[in-house]
Parts: C-alpha cells; sequence; structure tokens
C-alpha cells in the first residue's frame, strides 16, 4: 500500500516538474536565431557626404537634393550664406538588397558622378553573428564645366574615379560608427606637384537622441599632396526622418558632394569659422517589382 | 519487488504522455495585421507564429517574433522594428488566455467545428492589456485548424504615432489569426 502511494507521489512530482519547465508552454517550441541582420544602423545611405554602411532595398528608388550654401560667418549680408546655394542631385536606385548604383549631377563645375555600391558583409547578431557590414563604393566623376584655358582639357584630364571601402557597425540602438578610407584618383590637378591620386581616412558616426533625430558627424583626412588651400572636410548634422523622407541638415567646411569635391576642393578650414548651412533631402520610392511575402 | 519497480515506471511514463496528448501545438500559425486609413493600406504576415493549447488545463498561448513580420515595403519594415515596435528592446509579442467555457473536446479523431469564446492577455511592445476574442477550430479528417481575428488600439501598448504619418497609420489594428494546422504534442 505504501509503494502505491509512494509511486503516486512520484508521479504527481512528475507531471509537476513536466507542466513547470518554462513559465511560457510557448518556449519549448522556439528555434533558436543563430544570425539575425542588424538593421537600421544609419538613417541614410550617405552618412552626411560619405556611402554608409545602408544600403537602398531592392526595387527602392531615392532621390536626393543636397544643398550647400555660403559661409555663415558674413551674417545677415548674405542671410547667412543662403544667399550662395550649389546643389546636387541625384537618383539611387536598389537591383538588389546588396547591389544599388546612383547617378548625380553638382551644380558646382558641372560635375556628372556615377557610382556602384556592394554590401560584402552584413552584420549580424546571435550565436553565428557578424560583428559588422563591410561594403565598398566606386564611382567615376566628370566636369562638364566649359574650360577657358588655352589649351582645352580633353575628357580624360576632366576625369577622376574613386573607391571607398566602408567598414561599419552598430554598436547599440543608439550609436553607429564606420570607417571609410577613400581613394580619389583626379587626372588633372591644380598645381603641377600635387598628387593625382589622394588617400582620404574617413569616418563616421550616427547618435541617435530620439526615435526619429540622430546627431550625426562625418571627417575625411587627406593624405597626399594638395594646394595649400585645401582643407579636411568636416560636417556635423542632424538627421529627422519621417517616414519615406530623411532630412539631414548639416554644418560643414565642404560643398563639395561627390567624393572627388568633398576630399580634394574642399577650402576653408572648419574650426576658424569657414562653416556652412547645408541640407540632404532624401525622399524614397518603390519602383521595382512588388516584394513577395516569403 | 523488480515487478512493483516496473509498474511504478510505466505509471509514471503513462502520466507523462498522457498530459502529452492533450496538448496541441503549431510551428507555422499566420497572423496577419492590417492598417487601413484612406491615404495607405499597411498590411504584414508573419508565419511562424507559435502556439500551444493546452486542453486539459485549458491554457491558450502564442508567441510570435516582432522582426519575422513581413511588408511589402521593406522601408516599413524598418520602421516598424526600429521606431514602432522597437523590436530589439521588446523582441516578442505573446498571448496568454483561457476557454471561456472549459473543459473543450477539440479531438483529432472527431470531425467538428467548434466555436469557442478566449479571454486572455496580450504583450506587445512591453505592454499587457486584457484581450477578448471568438476563434472557430475546425476538425475535418483528422486536421485541426483555428482562425481568429481581433482589433486592438495602438494607443492601449504605448505606440506612438507622429503627427506626419497620423493619416497613414490608422489608431486601430485589425489582427487575424490563422493556423492550418495544429500538431499533437509529444
Amino acid at each position: 500500500m505504501k509503494k502505491i502511494v509512494l509511486v503516486f507521489i512520484l508521479c504527481a512530482a512528475l507531471t509537476q516538474v513536466h507542466a513547470q519547465d518554462s513559465t511560457m508552454l510557448t518556449a519549448n517550441l522556439e528555434d533558436k536565431v543563430t544570425a539575425e541582420k542588424v538593421t537600421g544602423t544609419f538613417k541614410s545611405t550617405r552618412v552626411i557626404n560619405a556611402h554608409s554602411t545602408e544600403m537602398l532595398h531592392k526595387g527602392e528608388l531615392d532621390f536626393r537634393i543636397m544643398h550647400r550654401f555660403g559661409v555663415f560667418r558674413n551674417g545677415f549680408k548674405d542671410l547667412f550664406g543662403l544667399d550662395y546655394a550649389s546643389m546636387r542631385m541625384s537618383f539611387d536606385y536598389g537591383i538588389t538588397n546588396n547591389l544599388m548604383v546612383g547617378v548625380g549631377r553638382s551644380t558646382i563645375l558641372k560635375d556628372l558622378d556615377a557610382f556602384v555600391k556592394v554590401r560584402i558583409l552584413q552584420q549580424t547578431k546571435g550565436e553565428k553573428a557578424m560583428p559588422l557590414s563591410l561594403l565598398v563604393a566606386t564611382g567615376y566623376i566628370v566636369t562638364t564645366q566649359e574650360s577657358f584655358a588655352p589649351v582645352k582639357p580633353t575628357f580624360g584630364d576632366r576625369s577622376s574615379y574613386y573607391v571607398q571601402l566602408i567598414a561599419g557597425r552598430k554598436f547599440s540602438p543608439r550609436f553607429s560608427m564606420q570607417l571609410s578610407p577613400l581613394l580619389v584618383h583626379n587626372n588633372s590637378t591644380l598645381n603641377p606637384t600635387d598628387d593625382k591620386t589622394i588617400f582620404g581616412l574617413g569616418g563616421g558616426a550616427r547618435l541617435k537622441v530620439s526615435k526619429r533625430i540622430a546627431l550625426m558627424v562625418d571627417y575625411h583626412h587627406a593624405i597626399g599632396e594638395l594646394d595649400k588651400a585645401i582643407t579636411n572636410p568636416l560636417s556635423v548634422g542632424v538627421d529627422i526622418e519621417t517616414g519615406g523622407h530623411v532630412f539631414q541638415l548639416h554644418f560643414s567646411n565642404a560643398t563639395g558632394m561627390n567624393e572627388k569635391g568633398y576630399l580634394t576642393q574642399t577650402t576653408g578650414d572648419f574650426f576658424k569659422g569657414n562653416i556652412r548651412f547645408g541640407f540632404n533631402l532624401s525622399r524614397i520610392f518603390n519602383v521595382g517589382r512588388k516584394r513577395k511575402a516569403s | 519487488m523488480i515487478q512493483n519497480v516496473i509498474i511504478s515506471f510505466l505509471l509514471c511514463a503513462l502520466s507523462l504522455t498522457g498530459i502529452a496528448q492533450k496538448k496541441i501545438f503549431t510551428k507555422t500559425g499566420i497572423i496577419t495585421f492590417y492598417s487601413k486609413t484612406t491615404v495607405e493600406k499597411i498590411e504584414a504576415k508573419n508565419l511562424k507564429a507559435l502556439a500551444v493549447i493546452d486542453i486539459e488545463n485549458n491554457k491558450i498561448e502564442f508567441s510570435v517574433l516582432i522582426k519575422g513580420f513581413e511588408f511589402e515595403k521593406a522601408l516599413m519594415q524598418e520602421h516598424f522594428n526600429e521606431n514602432y515596435l522597437e523590436s530589439d528592446k521588446y523582441p516578442k509579442a505573446t498571448f496568454k488566455g483561457s476557454f471561456d467555457e472549459a473543459p473543450v473536446l477539440i479531438s483529432a479523431a472527431q470531425d467538428k467545428i467548434h466555436t469557442l469564446k478566449i479571454s486572455g492577455s496580450l504583450t506587445l511592445h512591453g505592454v499587457t492589456k486584457p484581450v477578448k476574442t471568438v476563434a472557430v477550430v475546425t476538425v475535418k479528417n483528422k486536421k485541426i485548424r483555428a482562425t481568429c481575428d481581433f482589433i486592438i488600439l495602438l494607443s492601449d501598448y504605448s505606440i506612438k504615432i507622429p503627427a506626419v504619418v497620423a493619416n497613414d497609420i490608422s489608431k486601430t489594428i485589425q489582427i487575424k489569426i490563422n493556423i492550418p494546422s495544429f500538431q499533437e504534442m509529444k
């Protein structure tokens, strides 16, 4: 009799254990996520001037309007620089989630530019985490403004090329950082002694202050022989995102809005008051075929 | 003595399996939600909802990963995770509830359409609120299917909509649950 009682107690205890192994019944069914994509490292495909670790998704068309104004310090006389606007307009398109292309035109020197950007590594988290995202962007820029030099520059002379490697990581939901070394080759230079190939050590970061607002910084340090008037481009600003729009408002010493422009044609030191207001406006349209829910 | 030990082990084994057979589950539940306004129609689908119904103890549980919701527009999906549901902070939505009229006699062996009232609590975006709904559980040819839908208020779950997109996102969200096939838990 005692034994039977014992058996029943044992059975009851076992069923108890069985029922209490988790507070959620569904916990037993969960699959382990080994590698989950980390998204939203930056709000936009550009930190400010530089390419960011963000890509357009497949079928997205990004229409960007960028403005850089005159120097702020002239005050009301030039309406804080707003009298002198230069602009770049561009269309970027996501061919796949890991490949995008873009074309743009700047008012400065009537530059035309085109680029291809590829994602090689995607940051993930989980058991098989990838600590960073790695991308490469390469582009071509041609100056189409008429030259009044005695010997007209050829098409080749007007051309520039660049390649940029972007290694970035979202450290926390608020903080992201990237290193973006940049190599720019100009076929013609201002002075004969200047280097045609300039290396730029680039870096950018974002700090989210709210769900839709982030503080941004973007800097490139040029290494190579350039004209004395050329300085390193530094930009600081805020990103404001509202649905399909991203507004990037910033202060910068650079007026160039393509890689050749900001790395090798920036004049004026940021810390000596050569600061200009500027903004990038990005509007994303879904033009590709509708995504199928897999 | 040995006989006794064997019997007791058998009994224990029986008591375990006995309970297990009265639970049904799925790993492929479909949860869809809809936000309809005159400006924009938003729809997202998750095909990997987990659900367990413990028939004997009258318990219903659902668990779904927020990141598993797929939108037609990838950017919308990103904003859903980053700005609205904050899925890094609150990765899951869960439901815990029970049938109002117990015991229910859902059995794969018996073809029947059950219409069952359910009450419980839904945890979403870190907020838990009571939810009431009616589910239809259909048993046909040893296959158990279930559907159910209900409406939630975004403000109940402290999901804030900024003024600039107030016309694009509905304040009430319709949620549809469809479980194509339950399995018996072994």
